[in-house]
């Protein structure tokens, strides 16, 4: 008798969180992934305290290969400034960027898809409109155009990664929305009476929140994509150290020395692919019903 | 008829969107730093103030907003859109030089990764689990991490120094001076690692979609009524499963057109391919605002086009889609 009550209780005190979570656990990529996000994001923060050299500074003869020479492990570019210095701060700037821009993108998304998903009618009729307008425009080109047009630094490239990479998420939150605004409990907080403020972010938006979740890691991906391609181009701040700056500076001189170009792209790639499988796990773990696909 | 006028009425919103991007455009021509006409005066080597307000009367530059705008689209729709400061060339005319690499590129991408991607699906789709679904899974979470402009790189190293079998930069082989079919030949050698390049991330994507919606697909009633009446298993996959499961492909290529003409960018400037996203690298380096507006007004229209004839080509695939509407 007493076991019983006791497991009855202990499943219903779990927290919704939890389920997940255990389902999550039991991937190994997706723990791979979050292994990955977890060691990236050490190196970026106490990478520069414990190897605190200059990414900037000239330091040894240009172009030594790693494992050559002790004054730089990972080999010098170039000019001769230490390679581990550029992965080791790059990481920062990458970072902070991808997320800044993933940020702004899920909020302008959100807001957008939840009005017109909410309000419908006219609000809906026009908010489409304009996303459908900016899904038309090639985005790494309207990155460009916004960035040439500002100035070149980490907040402009942040901010026009936002503008041009929100469509998706305004519509999967339109989506969302639409199919709970008209569930019962929705309804029910109609009828009480509540201010329509409260009903979309407090009562619909935690209910859309697991496929939100889900998209805001992918575009955290996407982001860091945007901003490495960017700064390859040349059009991201050139004072800050990026890996996309560390690959397209050192790009004319990659067939005599292919680590200068070769261990950046391979940092960008497991942070990428960190992410992605983060967003996978947490997919697989919202809609246990759906795995396998 | 009613296709006629569905096709019509789409044409009309086609126009209505790329009107938004021309004033779009405009207006940032407009917040561009630097007055066109000081541009203009700096090119003839300086200019006194009366000059510079006959240049600004003649360019239209001191009439209103509104009506410098009016006087804009109406150019642009006369196929004139403005001058190249950098190449002292009307930008359409560039825009027209650059434009069949850049659709060469795209097209070869584009065929690779779909005609790739839906074989490599369906044959993962045959054995869930299997080596050719595990390797779909394993190459479209590869294809997603790597930066395209990184792919490409790599790529060059391996073809242009550790085994040199293509060419790794440029359209064509300028020594060779070649003409008709050897030039041809000499093209498409050239094409093969930026097309490769830039084709197999959604070469990968694609495969991971048709092989999920092939596994959903033959789930379907009318694949098991297909199998009952007898049909041999080849004809089930393609006639009756792979219809279908390709819809959500053909949705996708249509949909994802914008962030091809993105990656090609970054492609043909790894590659030096002397297309579009050159010209636009190459103009936004120079400052060359009317080009590079020029290039984003365009592929935004191609975009638009591609839309277009996503929108024709579903409704060839799927009759069921020409009741609705």
């Amino acid at each position: 008798m007493a076991a019983v009550e006791s497991v009855t209780r202990s499943q219903s005190a779990r927290r919704p969180g939890a389920d997940a979570w255990e389902i999550y656990r039991q991937s190994p990529t997706a723990m791979l992934g979050l292994v990955l996000v977890l060691l990236i994001s050490v190196l970026a923060i106490i990478g520069p305290l414990v190897y605190p050299v200059d990414p900037f500074e000239i330091i040894w003869a240009p172009m030594s290969a790693p494992g050559t020479t002790e004054h730089a492990l990972l080999g010098t570019d170039y000019l001769g400034r230490d390679i581990l210095a550029g992965l080791l701060v790059g990481a920062k700037a990458t970072l902070i960027v991808g997320l800044t821009a993933a940020a702004l993108t899920v909020i302008i998304g959100l807001v957008i898809g939840a009005l017109a998903g909410f309000y419908l009618g006219m609000i809906d009729e026009i908010l489409m409109r304009v996303t459908e307008f900016f899904q038309v425009l090639p985005p790494l080109l309207f990155a460009m155009v916004l960035v040439t047009m500002l100035s070149p630094s980490l907040w402009v490239v942040a901010v026009s990664i936002g503008v041009v990479s929100w469509p998706p998420t305004a519509r999967l939150a339109r989506a969302e929305f639409l199919r709970i605004r008209n569930l019962e409990y929705v309804t029910a907080s109609r009828a009480s009476g509540v201010r329509q403020g409260y009903i979309i972010w407090r009562v619909i938006l935690p209910n859309a929140l697991p496929p939100l979740i889900v998209s805001a890691t992918l575009t955290i991906g996407t982001a860091i994509l945007f901003e490495a391609g960017l700064s390859f181009l040349g059009l991201s701040d050139p004072n800050v150290m990026s890996w996309g700056l560390m690959i397209g500076s050192g790009r004319e001189y990659m067939l005599d020395a292919w680590w200068i170009v070769t261990l950046p792209g391979v940092m960008i790639f497991f942070a990428v692919l960190g992410v992605s499988l983060v967003g996978d796990g947490l997919n697989d773990a919202f809609n246990p019903k759906l795995r396998r696909r | 008829m009613g296709l006629i006028w569905l096709i019509g009425k789409r044409l009309l919103y086609a126009v209505a969107l790329i009107t938004a991007v021309l004033v779009l455009n405009f207006s940032l021509l407009h917040l561009a730093p630097g007055d066109p006409a000081d541009v203009i005066a700096g090119e003839m080597g300086g200019a006194t103030a009366e000059l510079l307000a006959e240049i600004r009367a003649l360019y239209g530059l001191d009439k209103p907003f509104l009506v410098q705008l009016g006087l804009y689209l109406q150019r642009a729709y006369q196929g004139d859109l403005g001058m190249s400061f950098y190449y002292n060339l009307p930008v359409v005319d560039l825009i027209l030089q650059r434009l069949p690499a850049t659709m060469l590129l795209v097209f070869t991408a584009l065929s690779f990764a779909t005609v790739g991607g839906t074989v490599l699906g369906v044959l993962a789709a045959r054995k869930p689990g299997g080596f050719t679904s595990s390797m779909v899974t394993l190459l479209s979470l590869v294809g997603y991490a790597a930066p395209i402009f990184w792919t490409g790189l790599m790529l060059i190293i391996l073809f242009g120094v550790v085994i040199p079998i293509f060419p790794i930069s440029g359209l064509y082989n300028v020594a060779k001076m070649a003409t008709g079919l050897s030039r041809a030949v000499d093209i498409a050698h050239h094409l093969v690692l930026p097309s490769f390049t830039l084709g197999v991330v959604y070469l990968a994507l694609y495969s991971r979609l048709t092989r999920a919606s092939m596994l959903e697909v033959m789930q379907a009633d009318y694949v098991r009524t297909a199998r009952a009446k007898g049909a041999r298993e080849r004809t089930v996959y393609l006639r009756h499963a792979l219809r279908n499961a390709i819809l959500p492909v053909v949705t996708m290529a249509g949909l994802q057109f914008g962030s091809l003409i993105s990656g090609a960018v970054l492609v043909e400037t790894v590659f030096n391919w002397p297309g579009l996203g050159t010209l636009v690298f190459e103009s936004v380096i120079a400052r060359d605002y009317p080009t590079v507006l020029g290039v984003l007004f365009f592929s935004a229209t191609l975009v638009i086009a591609a839309n277009l004839v996503t929108d024709l080509v579903y409704r060839m695939i799927d009759p069921r889609i020409r009741l609705q509407d």
